[in-house]
């Protein structure tokens, strides 16, 4: 082959592997482009450029968003985690219990109990966390049973803290972080977006996230590299909890109740939204602004969908289609890719 | 090869596991700038002789010197810290981090950005990773790419490359070239005579005559755990190594 084609061959390959890596934006970009179109011809207005359209996407994805982030390092290991939805629902009861008990028993201010509710809904979820963690990296039980296991144990938890019911809460302080805005941005998204760059920060520049890209690809790399693999994966799952605790603490203020179904149709969101963001669930691969565009990707065709005044319910059959859609595209470029060059 | 240092001496070591002898009262010395092949027949203990001189596996009679020194290494880390590196058949590299992160894994380096902010100091990874290759006399030049990207001979200098980085004064590899093309091979049999130049010892378990004879200094015969022989290339044939390991 001659130099001339090569070059041009490693430039298709080049502009190739840039779709592939940006397809979760690329695929906002487009569905952003319909719901746009369908707005103006249909209702003569903009989709986008609509503050209260644009609020509301934004909240829609923060709680998918989140279990994301946590998600995001357990899939990235080769793990996964399924006890997400249901620690955060644990949370949730747990947070709306302790911020009613640090204002009725202990007779703190409302602000202070409300910190009581966050920080009790945040420390709850290590409780999973941790066993998940030790089941999987001391035991060796696989991620998806020992997971699978903590989310039945999470659950009836969550409904036994709960008694059955949903845990109101009131506290004026607790449903501002719910439902407050600062010059107009949900402090839930702003909430948000801090914990995202702190987990940008924390996968791609410290050694932690860079041991979880090298765990996920090859344990035996990990392991004779002297890295404490099983500290390593207590940690990722700890992290994954915690992350759902959050999400679970900032539902009590939203919703103004803690209930144990906060989660319940999240773990399908918070998996689809790191698989769509472009991470392998073989592990080794993925990125957080990828999980990011997955749970706006997500976000949009909920809200997007309920817009346009589609029956709610497609929007199950939307986002499993999006995930079997990605996982594909996956699946395809490891096979146009995965070759190996020379030089 | 007389006149350079001794690095590692094995004397009269023995091994065994429940009631089979995996190794019986085998000795061999390598020197500084000398490569040993070991050879041997399936089960003829040449992997338990490595992994008792790595640190896997802890001898139950005789003893290893380094430099003179007697070494019992309780962990592979031990002996690594210690200048012996081994290179197993599977690399154990990070298919999807490139060549310096898979150099400095598990010990990255790390600068403050804005002056503040700990992050990975991915410049110093990728400029060792290029100084390592060089040394080599590997020239790649994609240095973002993942190692997965890059051919058997290549991966398997990566992996070298991770353990002459860290001061390897000792280099065990296990079947370096068996999974590779044959101009492949080549390019590792070429490898393994860089270390040599370097002063580096080598040692390689290898099935491929053509290869022993293509770099060895001395090869050593293991037979049901005994040494069967040992020869200089010169001094032996392809028949008669092969007569050392089934025996008869």
């Amino acid at each position: 082959m001659t130099a001339t084609a090569t070059s041009a061959r490693q430039e298709s390959h080049g502009l190739l592997s840039m779709i592939v890596e940006l397809r979760a934006w690329i695929f906002l970009l487009l569905l952003v482009i319909f719901f746009e179109v369908w707005a103006r011809s249909a209702y003569g207005q903009s989709f986008v450029i609509n503050a209260y359209n644009l609020q509301a996407i934004g909240i829609f994805a923060t709680a998918p968003l989140l279990l994301g982030l946590g998600q995001t390092f357990v899939i990235i290991s080769a793990g996964i985690d399924l006890s997400v939805g249901f620690t955060m629902g644990l949370a949730a009861v747990v947070s709306a219990h302790a911020a009613n008990m640090a204002s009725g028993v202990l007779g703190l201010d409302l602000f202070t109990a409300m910190l009581f509710g966050l920080v009790a809904g945040i420390g709850v979820a290590l409780i999973p966390g941790l066993v998940n963690g030790l089941l999987i990296a001391k035991l060796r039980v696989p991620p998806f049973i020992g997971t699978l296991g903590m989310y039945g144990v999470a659950r009836g938890a969550a409904y036994l803290l709960a008694g059955g019911m949903t845990v109101p809460v009131s506290n004026a302080w607790y449903a501002w972080i719910g439902n407050g805005r600062v010059l107009g941005v949900p402090i839930l998204v702003i909430i948000t977006v801090i914990v995202v760059l702190l987990m940008h920060y924390l996968l791609s520049q410290t050694r932690f996230g860079q041991h979880t890209y090298a765990f996920g690809a090859s344990r035996a790399a990990a392991v004779r590299s002297g890295i404490n693999v099983s500290s390593l994966t207590i940690k990722l799952y700890v992290l994954s909890a915690v992350c759902a605790g959050l999400a679970g603490a900032l539902y009590s203020g939203r919703f103004a109740a803690g209930a144990a179904q906060a989660g319940e149709p999240l773990l399908l969101d918070s998996i689809a939204a790191v698989v769509i963001g472009g991470a392998s669930l073989f592990g080794g691969s993925g990125n957080i602004a990828g999980t990011v565009a997955g749970a706006l990707v997500i976000a949009t065709i909920q809200y997007g969908l309920v817009f346009i005044n589609v029956e709610p319910f497609w929007q199950f059959v939307a986002v499993g289609v999006v995930i079997i859609i990605s996982v594909l595209v996956d699946q395809s470029q490891r096979r146009l890719l995965g070759g190996r060059k020379d030089e | 090869m007389s006149s350079a240092p001794v690095l590692l001496s094995v004397n009269n070591v023995s091994k065994h596991f429940g009631g089979v002898e995996a190794l019986r009262g085998v000795s061999m010395d390598l020197a500084a700038g000398e490569v040993v092949a070991l050879a041997g027949d399936n089960g003829a203990g040449k992997s338990t002789l490595i992994k008792a001189i790595s640190g896997v596996h802890r001898v139950d009679g005789g003893e290893i010197l380094l430099s003179g020194r007697r070494v019992d290494f309780a962990t592979p880390s031990e002996a690594r810290a210690s200048g012996i590196e081994t290179i197993y058949q599977d690399l154990a590299l990070a298919d999807n981090l490139p060549v310096g992160a898979n150099i400095f894994l598990g010990r990255e380096p790390k600068r403050k950005a804005f002056g503040f902010l700990p992050v990975l100091d991915r410049k110093k990874m990728a400029d060792a990773a290029k100084e390592t290759m060089a040394r080599l006399d590997f020239h790649v030049e994609r240095f973002r790419a993942p190692v997965s990207t890059f051919s058997g001979g290549q991966r398997q200098a990566v992996a070298i490359g991770r353990a002459i980085y860290w001061n390897a004064q000792i280099l065990i590899m296990d079947e370096p070239t068996a999974a590779l093309g044959v101009p492949e091979q080549r390019k590792v049999v070429s490898l393994i005579k860089t270390l040599k130049d370097q002063g580096k010892g080598v040692i390689f378990i290898s099935h491929n005559l053509a290869d022993i004879f293509a770099v060895a200094d001395r090869i050593v015969v293991l037979r049901r755990g005994v040494k069967a022989g040992e020869r200089t290339p010169a001094e032996t044939n392809g028949d008669e190594i092969v007569r050392l390991m089934v025996g008869g």
